[in-house]
């Protein structure tokens, strides 16, 4: 086996203040009720964050609507539209900065933010800049409109990408927002609104605000919001649909899965392999759309998880800065904690756990990649989403089994399917529940294509033509 | 002199036209205030059964080609323009309206199953996509129904509230339980006839007659229920609340008009969930 020689990437390349304030109203405030935010890898301090309070959040929230009245909703869509492109422009100039700067505060490997997330970013904003002119061809009819104010409220799993993902369709269609990202990781939305002052946007059409998850939910539960998009755990969207229900508030809920990843017998078995560890260890498994569940054709699970076990040994565990680390941190300690619960329960369960042997830093927040087999649908590994590095298998016979075993969950996010038979794929791509199917291939993601679940995983898509249609309405 | 022979209103689950299981029935009376009828006052259970035979149906319909749907869509037009005077003179007698304005409210109901019928191949082209992502990669987005829909037609609308209710519900492929209209049930009531003589599998279509208020909850919390059409309910935000537990669809009242012999698309998708499939492009 070759060994790598450390490449790390520079740290030098980012300043970050040492505090932080909100952006509200095109400004920063002053910081103010702050916590520290830290490297889940070092457990290095990055910066003080400020907590918002319900004063904070009405601040934010009047600034929002007061530029939709006075400013946004005045202006043409191709003026819009050239203000994203800006921003698209200077996250493309500022991308080497943006990836270390979320590598730092998040812990996964500088090589997914710089060649996925950071280049997902600024395509986000490419795209949607082309619609806010072309609305009328959204689907809804001539001239739709926007909500309003959006209150968006994002995870710490893609904490840039998922800003993207809220802001950039808001804006296109209309809408000014309000933005919070996770209490771990608001850096990178704090250097975004920096980017949107350079960019010259009208003050108050982006607002952020930092906080936990009382400072999400008064800005969801606030009385001027129109439209609330939510990515995060399936728990808190059903405490957020029950909050707005009886109001006029449009809801998007990006939730939780439990994917299944179905590997049939005739299978390109080491593209599947590629496909599985892709599924389930990209982002330390920190991904809503994760190939949690490898359900494997009994014929061929012996082959496989051998292929699959010797893969899992090349992974290489370490410092997020370093260019040829596999898998970082886990981003909390919190998360972390529940990482561990979740398989122990797998393994008193019946489940059989197994790990490469991989040196574990001795600071900051890190789980080995696990892969545990003999897993009944029943056990808990196989129901809940575990959110970290854990694949669970289960086996089939029949692609009817498959389909009814990758089914049987309350989630429907997204699945994957590994088979050379292009029938097959169209079949059981039909059957499946799930809001976006992977075949022979696995975690694809492009801002031209709808993402979002069925069921407990939520409702309304991002991307796409379809994910403009959140912020916008039409006549019925 | 020939006594006429009058019909028992019954409820429709899985095809079949049961009787409450809990045995009760209300007084229904017309708008004079005269007796017409004794219907069921469908209870939870039956509310349950309604959703079982729902959720039986629900793969088959889903998996019978659009074709096949639009012309059994159509062919519920053909029944119910045959059984018009029938419908009419319900309509008049529990409503009060004149001829005229209960064969409008029929010719728009009749016009609103051609519209849906028409719209079972033609969704997934208007609403769905080919997606030019930056890779080389197959990538498609497609409409499939969202599966068991609990609807509460409009209380104050005999018949097009009812059919602007269901059409765009199952079109596509899903699968309904709807509670009529308390006051105004026989409508509902004789559409599940012409249902039944439609070629519509059974449980495609389950209609419940009683209390909106008594079955709401039950239907609104229950979990093999995914979608909520809160229209005719009395107390939406509880039932909203109810629906949140397990994420279901919800449809809030007012958001679409009932009354016209056209729907809308967005209500047509307002029960559907897109479906992406990436697959690569290869030699």
């Amino acid at each position: 086996m070759f060994e790598y020689a450390p490449a790390p990437e520079s740290r030098a390349l980012v300043t970050f203040q040492s505090s932080y304030g909100h952006f509200i109203g095109g400004k920063f405030t002053k910081p103010s009720n702050t916590y520290q935010t830290i490297s889940p890898a070092t457990e290095e301090f990055l910066a003080e964050i400020s907590t918002a309070t319900a004063k904070d959040v009405d601040l934010a929230v009047k600034a929002a609507r007061n530029a939709y009245e006075k400013v946004w909703s005045k202006l043409s869509g191709a003026e819009r539209g050239k203000y994203l492109y800006r921003i698209a422009r200077i996250i493309q100039e500022r991308a080497r900065e943006l990836a270390i700067a979320e590598t730092l505060n998040n812990g996964k490997p500088i090589k997914e933010t710089r060649d996925a997330d950071i280049p997902l970013v600024a395509a986000w904003f490419f795209y949607y800049a082309g619609w806010a002119d072309k609305l009328d061809y959204a689907g809804l009819g001539a001239n739709p409109k926007a909500h309003g104010v959006a209150a968006q409220v994002i995870p710490w799993n893609f904490p840039l990408m998922m800003l993207a993902w809220k802001i950039a369709p808001a804006l296109a269609a209309g809408n000014t927002v309000v933005l919070k990202p996770a209490e771990t990781t608001p850096l990178t939305a704090l250097i975004f609104a920096e980017i949107c002052q350079q960019a010259g946007l009208p003050d108050g059409v982006v607002n952020i605000i930092t906080g936990f998850g009382q400072t999400g939910a008064d800005l969801i539960a606030h009385k001027d919001v129109n439209k609330v998009a939510f990515t995060g755990s399936t728990g808190v969207g059903r405490l957020i649909a029950k909050q707005v229900a009886g109001t006029n508030k449009k809801v998007t809920l990006e939730l939780g899965g439990k994917a299944a990843n179905i590997v049939f017998d005739d299978a390109p078995l080491d593209q599947a392999v590629e496909g599985i560890i892709n599924g389930i260890f990209f982002n330390q498994g920190h991904v809503c759309c994760a190939g949690s569940r490898l359900l494997v054709q009994e014929g061929i699970q012996d082959e496989l998880m051998k292929k699959l076990k010797r893969r899992m040994e090349t992974l290489k565990l370490g410092d997020p800065l370093d260019k040829n680390t596999d898998i970082g941190a886990i981003n909390s300690k919190m998360q972390l904690d529940k990482i561990t619960k979740l398989v122990k329960l797998g393994v008193k369960e019946g489940g059989e756990a197994w790990a490469p042997n991989c040196e574990i830093p001795k600071k900051g927040f890190w789980y080995a990649p696990t892969v545990i087999t003999g897993v009944a649908p029943t056990n808990t590994v196989a129901r809940e989403e575990i959110f970290g590095p854990v694949l669970s298998v289960l086996t089939f016979r029949t692609p009817a089994e498959a389909v009814a075993k990758a089914n049987n969950t309350p989630f429907g996010l997204s699945a994957g399917i590994w088979t050379e038979k292009g029938s097959r794929i169209l079949k059981v791509a039909d059957q499946l529940n799930a809001g976006v199917i992977w075949a022979n291939t696995f975690n694809q993601f492009d801002p031209a294509s709808p993402f979002g679940g069925f069921k407990e995983s939520g409702y309304g898509r991002e991307g796409g033509r379809h994910g403009l249609l959140a912020y916008l309405k039409g006549d019925n | 002199m020939r006594l006429d022979v009058k019909k028992t209103y019954k409820l429709f689950i899985g095809g079949k036209f049961p009787r409450s299981e809990s045995g009760r029935t209300y007084e229904l009376l017309s708008s004079k205030g005269e007796f017409v009828a004794n219907v069921c006052l469908a209870s939870r259970k039956d509310a349950r059964d309604a959703v079982v035979a729902a959720r039986a149906a629900q793969p088959g319909w889903e998996s019978a080609t659009a074709y096949n749907r639009g012309q059994i869509l159509y062919r519920i037009a053909e029944m119910l323009e045959g059984r018009r005077e029938q419908f009419v003179e319900e309509i008049r007698t529990l409503t009060g309206a004149t001829e005229k304005q209960a064969n409008q409210e029929v010719d728009a109901a009749i016009d609103s199953w051609v519209w849906h019928a028409g719209w079972s191949d033609k969704v997934d082209s208007v609403a769905g996509s080919m997606n030019p992502v930056a890779g080389p990669y197959f990538n498609i987005s497609t409409n499939q129904p969202t599966g068991v829909v609990a609807a509460f037609a409009p209380q104050k609308s005999s018949l097009v509230g009812l059919v602007n209710t269901i059409a765009p519900v199952i079109v596509t492929g899903n699968t309904i339980v709807v509670v009529a209209s308390q006051s105004l049930p026989l409508s509902a009531i004789t559409l599940t006839e012409v249902l039944a003589t439609s070629d519509l599998p059974g449980g495609v279509v389950n209609v419940l007659t009683g209390k909106e208020s008594e079955m709401a909850p039950w239907l609104a919390s229950h979990q093999d229920v995914n979608a909520l059409d809160l229209e005719g309910t009395s107390d939406p935000v509880d039932l909203e609340i109810r629906g949140a537990e397990t994420l279901k669809r919800v449809v809030r009242p007012g958001a679409f008009s009932r009354t016209g012999s056209k729907g809308s698309l967005q209500q047509i998708l307002a029960f559907m969930e897109v479906k992406t499939v990436w697959h690569p492009k290869g030699h």
